[in-house]
């Protein structure tokens, strides 16, 4: 099985056009078609740590249109000049590819700023006229890429904006408009309802890309690869076998300077209602007909629909701050006393549940997600859990120190796969038996050379595929499953505190010790 | 790095498991092995290239090297396992004497267990790398002409020696030209009445490229010797006008397409270890190469 042909049918189109495109030439990389992307919020984070980057990486790996233009919008006075610097430094900065001036300046020759607020009427003239101007000098052909890295209560302005101007009107059969837009896709399900019918309302659904940048991790992907290349597991991957799943991440940081960003928002809005629950359909779902992105979204979509919530979720949800203390021997603050943070905010910066999928293969398997900030280490991973062995023909002081099997996804850092087995301890005189782990660690190659997941879904908006993108059903689903724990913690007091640099609050112990599970140290 | 004089393949394979135990880390996740036949001019730069591609695809590479000679028949080995470079395993076997001749039986005990195994030639290669004794064991046989005297014969022979499996890395130095070309034609452009190449003389690369666009293009390509760093030029002449690619510097490349303006892109000729990557992200026979080179020379 390959991926990549799955995508390669989304392409085809291109196929018979081109003379030079051999379905059976494995070599040719696609390359974007000519194009502009119109980057709003230029000066923010996401832009400059990961967005203008992953341009340039792109770029260097000669994957970009050779006439391709970037548009940068922000409220600076700025010309072109101070832009392409400032731009110049953070991608220096935080390239994966080596940093190699002719590149940027080829880049940079079709890099472009417009000034203005993003409530203002009068920019986007502005910005018409400059991405009309990259038409004809650069050859854009009329195909722009909108993308949103902006705070989410700016969005219904742009979009109003873009439509009124016309600018997200392509005029032309032979040219494209898309917008991309980024995390959190609503608070709950009626705003995330609202933002889809916005933005429906002014691109079709074919042209909306939704960003959940977990999907674009080899590792992630790789999740298909090993289920369904392989003869090995998927007899396994059932409740006959499976006692649990834990789908974990943990992050060692705070909020840093995000305060303004996360304040409201919390662990299960953040991280949860997207990658976790995108992580968990991929795990869960049953195998599709085809890797095209109608046929993995149906089976996404089955899945998140059969997942249930517990019904008591004092029982089997957890949630908490940081408090200030010591992590990895470094002293910090507690989320409560973070710049920006309001001492009495009852935003969750953990948050664990207890989830469960009403289908033949999972009934009675619960999959338990966490996710937190100031945790023991930073990790993401996929645990699966296996049962007691049905009998063993031992003596019970053999095996005491065996516990469940396990398969593990590490999603990040230390990318790879670890499976947990009993084997006999050496130099024993009666057959002792203890758990050992067997690690497959694909080199660094899921790290070092290959593209940082921005780059894949960039490369992707541009030529428009969709197969990595969440569609607004399974946002939808998120939200159903999720609403009703977040609406109860509303209305309950202040979230539990826990130690910075441990593994959550107690209640999380609590609600998985119920179930007679215990929590992998991951 | 660990040296074994007067040794045996046996006792090599030993002394890297011994290695990676003494390293706590026995279990590796080596995706194939890497025999690289070759003389002592080519293989310090031939096993850099494969330790720096191990990176993307770990692997344990076996440097051949035969040293024929009047003297006693011995194998000498230095090995590295692990460490700064990259996850690979690596030695370096210089076979004396008689045992020049007997490179597979070194070989055989240095294999891994049921993985693919990749022959690579970075210099002379034999008329049929597929027959070969140890090009028998691969399945994917990596040969390069560019280092031949004359490359367009030595192109020659890998037509008729050539087996489904075996590549060359004159064709992988022209992927991002191909690239670059054919996503010139993702958009529609006219057609194409004539084609031509700038190249080096005697250069292979050209040789694969032009008859890659002949085929593909149907039309008639030349290949016009202009000195220079490899290929330096492709122009074609179409009904809308013509297109241009010009890569003066062996780095960035000038295009030229009918109704934009002239603009830059980066094509920089590739090191040995990304080359070598590329050929080993897919270990199946290349259908595409095979097709191209049989229509070579004519
Ligand atoms: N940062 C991340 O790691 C991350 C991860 C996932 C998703 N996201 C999402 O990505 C988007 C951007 O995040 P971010 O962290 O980059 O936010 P940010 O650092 O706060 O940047 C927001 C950008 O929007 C601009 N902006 C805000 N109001 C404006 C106005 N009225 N007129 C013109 N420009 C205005 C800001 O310009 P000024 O510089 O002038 O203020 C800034 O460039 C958000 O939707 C966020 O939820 C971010």
């Amino acid at each position: 099985m390959n991926l990549a042909d799955g995508h390669y049918n989304e392409t085809d189109h291109l196929a018979p056009l081109n003379p030079l495109r051999d379905p059976r030439d494995q070599r040719l990389p696609r390359i974007a078609g000519p194009s502009a992307l119109i980057l709003f919020g230029v000066t923010g984070d996401l832009s400059r740590k990961k967005v203008m980057p992953a341009i340039y990486d792109l770029a260097n790996r000669g994957l970009l249109p050779p006439g391709f233009a970037l548009v940068g919008f922000a409220r600076r006075d700025w010309a072109d000049q101070d832009f392409a610097e400032i731009v110049h430094d953070s991608v220096r900065e935080h390239c994966r590819t080596p940093f190699r001036e002719d590149t940027w300046r080829q880049l940079a020759s079709g890099i472009r700023f417009v000034a203005g607020d993003l409530a203002d009427a009068a920019a986007y003239e502005s910005l018409k006229r400059t991405v009309a101007e990259l038409d004809e000098t650069r050859g854009t052909q009329g195909n722009h890429a909108f993308y949103l890295s902006i705070p989410p209560g700016m969005f219904p302005t742009v979009l109003e904006h873009l439509k009124s101007s016309g600018l997200a009107e392509s005029g032309s059969p032979n040219s494209w408009r898309r917008v991309v837009i980024e995390k959190p896709f609503g608070r709950d399900l009626a705003s995330a309802q609202k933002l889809n019918r916005l933005v429906d309302a002014v691109f079709p659904p074919g042209s909306v890309f939704r960003i959940d940048h977990y999907l674009g991790k080899e590792t992630v992907q790789n999740i298909l690869a090993v289920r369904f290349a392989n003869m090995m597991f998927e007899p396994l991957w059932n409740a006959n076998y499976v006692r649990n799943v834990q789908i974990t991440m943990a992050e060692d940081i705070g909020i840093g300077g995000r305060a303004g960003y996360y304040d409201g928002i919390g662990a299960m809005r953040d991280v949860i209602q997207n990658h976790l629950l995108q992580l968990l359909a991929l795990t869960a779902m049953e195998e599709p007909i085809s890797f095209s992105a109608d046929d993995v979204r149906a089976e996404k979509v089955k899945v998140l629909s059969a997942v249930t919530r517990p019904t008591s979720v004092e029982k089997h949800a957890s949630r908490g701050q940081y408090a200030a203390g010591w992590q990895g021997g470094i002293p910090v603050k507690g989320f409560l006393e973070e710049d920006g943070i309001s001492p009495h905010s009852r935003t969750e910066t953990f948050a664990a549940i207890r989830l469960d999928v009403a289908t033949r293969r999972w009934a009675g398997v619960p999959f338990y997600l966490r996710a937190g900030k100031r945790l023991g280490r930073r990790v993401t991973e996929v645990a699966i859990v296996f049962k007691n062995a049905p009998h063993l023909p031992f003596d019970s002081s053999s095996v005491q120190e065996l516990s469940n099997n396990a398969f593990v996804f590490r999603i990040q850092p230390d990318e790879g796969i670890t499976v947990r087995f009993g084997s006999k301890v050496p130099n024993t005189s009666s057959l002792q038996v203890r758990d050992v782990n067997m690690d497959f660690q694909y080199g660094d190659s899921f790290v070092d050379t290959s593209p940082e997941a921005y780059e894949r879904l960039i490369l992707d908006v541009l030529l428009g595929d969709p197969p990595l993108f969440p569609r607004h059903e399974e946002v939808e689903l998120g939200w159903k499953i999720l609403d009703p724990i977040l609406d109860r913690w509303e209305e309950e007091g202040s979230p539990e505190q826990y130690a910075s640099g441990g593994w959550g609050p107690p209640s999380a112990y609590e609600m998985i010790e119920r179930d007679g599970n215990t929590w992998r140290r991951p | 790095m660990i040296r074994l004089d007067d040794t045996s393949g046996s006792a090599v394979a030993a002394a890297i498991a011994s290695e990676r135990h003494r390293q706590g880390s026995p279990t590796t996740g080596m995706v194939l092995t890497m025999l690289i036949l070759t003389d002592e001019e080519h293989q310090a730069d031939a096993t850099a290239a494969a330790v720096t591609a191990a990176r993307q695809h770990p692997m344990r590479i076996v440097t051949l090297i035969p040293r024929p000679g009047k003297g006693e028949p011995r194998l000498d080995a230095e090995i590295a396992v692990g460490g700064d470079d990259g996850p690979g395993e690596v030695a370096v076997l210089r076979l004396r004497g008689a045992l020049s001749e007997h490179a597979n039986s070194v070989a055989i005990p240095l294999l891994l267990s049921d993985t693919p195994v990749v022959a690579y030639w970075p210099a002379e290669a034999p008329e049929c790398p597929a027959e070969d004794l140890i090009g028998r064991h691969a399945q994917r046989r990596i040969t390069d002409c560019s280092t031949a005297l004359d490359p367009l014969a030595e192109l020659a022979r890998r037509r008729h020696g050539y087996r489904p499996g075996d590549t060359d890395l004159s064709w992988t130095r022209i992927t991002p030209w191909r690239s670059l070309i054919a996503s010139l034609f993702d958009q529609t452009i006219a057609e194409v009445e004539s084609v031509s190449i700038s190249a080096e003389s005697l250069n292979a690369s050209a040789e694969l490229l032009r008859t890659w666009l002949a085929n593909g293009l149907s039309t008639k390509v030349e290949v016009i010797e202009t000195p220079g760093l490899g290929i330096s030029a492709v122009q074609m002449l179409s009904t809308q006008g013509d297109i241009s690619i010009r890569r003066p510097d062996g780095s960035t490349a000038q295009l030229h397409v009918p109704g934009s303006a002239e603009s830059q892109v980066a094509l920089p000729r590739r090191d040995l270890a990304e080359l070598l990557a590329e050929e080993l992200r897919r270990l199946d026979p290349d259908e595409v190469y095979a097709a191209t080179l049989m229509g070579t020379g004519s």
